[in-house]
């Protein structure tokens, strides 16, 4: 009896998480929720705790929970974040989080966007990957230590999270501009000596809404969460207006 | 939702697309008015007692303040776009070091862009 009474007093010192959630399809509104504070808890985790026990009909998305497939990105705080890999403690305003879907993308319902916009850009920037041989040809060797290697490498290891599509200022006001992934994914491909469609691609790139609209605000490189710089890559684009195609 | 721009590089980009669009406005009628001085000497006189007038030295001190916030805005991008990016995929160092430095950029723009201003009207006066 005594550990009840302990474990009683301890659940009603137990500190609560204020938590605001956009519920809702097309037009909804912030919900408030409270959940237990703990140790270690990433925003995923509190998201899950609230759907598991609070509210069974809340939507939202996650698959690896460890920070590579890219699923659980939404707004926390006012900023676009990796959930799964955020950590409440972190982010946490005066023991309050608000949790949104993304921007720049349609919402479906409470924290689910519609990702069809973010993942057509990569079709219209040219950012789709057309092999010089086949699968019966021998490897391609590709030199580790080249220019356009070690540029592409730069930009390697999108986890196609959106998260820098919704920072975009640019993607906020010009619903045609393409965005920061699928230009940093362009880039790549121009640094790709087996990508066989080179020109294409660069064509693309500098059509409207390509990479021209980039204002250089940064926001992209200061939320990508795996510390990529699409920035970079954007700068790069721009460059070959002077240099032509990399590594010819 | 709360929009994002409440950054430094975002002032630093809007204060170059503003400043360039009234330079485009305000260029043209100060070259226009330079070319009607060349067209004589009475021409000219009167020129230079137009460009007396306190509210024309006034928009002068303007055209020098947008020119100067223009080139400095503009060397920012120039340097963001020219210049190599140091590589910081999974380093976990936080803000890159290129948009951590040319975000740093705006506020000394604008106070230089003000002390070209006040030499101006020294000058001027």
């Amino acid at each position: 009896m005594p550990t009840n009474n302990s474990n009683s007093e301890q659940t009603a010192k137990q500190e609560m998480l204020e938590v605001r959630v956009w519920r809702g399809q097309g037009q909804g509104q912030l919900k408030p929720y409270q959940v237990p504070l703990r140790k270690n808890q990433t925003v995923l985790d509190v998201i899950t705790e609230i759907q598991r026990l609070q509210a069974p009909d809340l939507s939202y998305r996650f698959s690896c929970r460890v920070g590579v497939c890219g699923s659980c990105a939404m707004t926390v705080n006012g900023k676009p974040r990796w959930t799964c890999r955020t950590h409440v403690s972190k982010v946490a305003d005066e023991g309050v989080l608000t949790i949104e879907p993304l921007r720049n993308l349609p919402k479906i319902k409470d924290l689910v966007c519609d990702l069809a916009p973010f993942i057509d850009t990569w079709q219209k920037a040219g950012a789709v990957f057309k092999p010089t041989g086949t699968r019966y040809d021998a490897p391609a060797k590709v030199d580790p230590d080249s220019a356009c290697r070690r540029a592409a490498d730069a930009s390697l290891q999108c986890i196609n999270c959106a998260v820098c599509y919704s920072a975009c200022d640019v993607v906020n006001w010009n619903k045609d501009y393409v965005g920061p992934a699928a230009l940093n994914r362009a880039w790549t491909l121009l640094n790709d000596v087996r990508h066989d469609e080179r020109a294409a691609t660069l064509d693309k790139v500098f059509e409207d809404g390509g990479c021209g609209s980039c204002h250089s605000h940064g926001n992209c490189t200061r939320h990508c969460p795996i510390e990529l710089s699409p920035s970079a890559s954007i700068a790069g684009l721009k460059r070959t207006l002077f240099t032509g195609l990399p590594g010819k | 939702m709360t929009p994002l721009n409440k950054h430094q590089s975002y002032f630093a980009a809007i204060g170059h697309r503003f400043s360039g669009v009234l330079l485009s406005l305000f260029l043209p009628v100060h070259f226009l008015l330079l070319g009607t001085a060349l067209e004589g000497e009475a021409n000219f006189d009167r020129y230079l007692a137009f460009a007396d007038n306190p509210l024309v030295k006034f928009a002068e001190w303007g055209l020098v303040i947008l020119l100067s916030l223009h080139l400095f805005f503009g060397l920012r991008v120039l340097m963001l776009e020219f210049t190599s990016w140091p590589a910081t995929k999974h380093l976990g160092k936080g803000e890159n070091p290129m948009i951590r430095r040319w975000s740093s950029w705006v506020i000394p723009s604008v106070i230089a862009s003000a002390f070209i201003g006040v030499i101006f009207l020294v000058q001027s006066f």
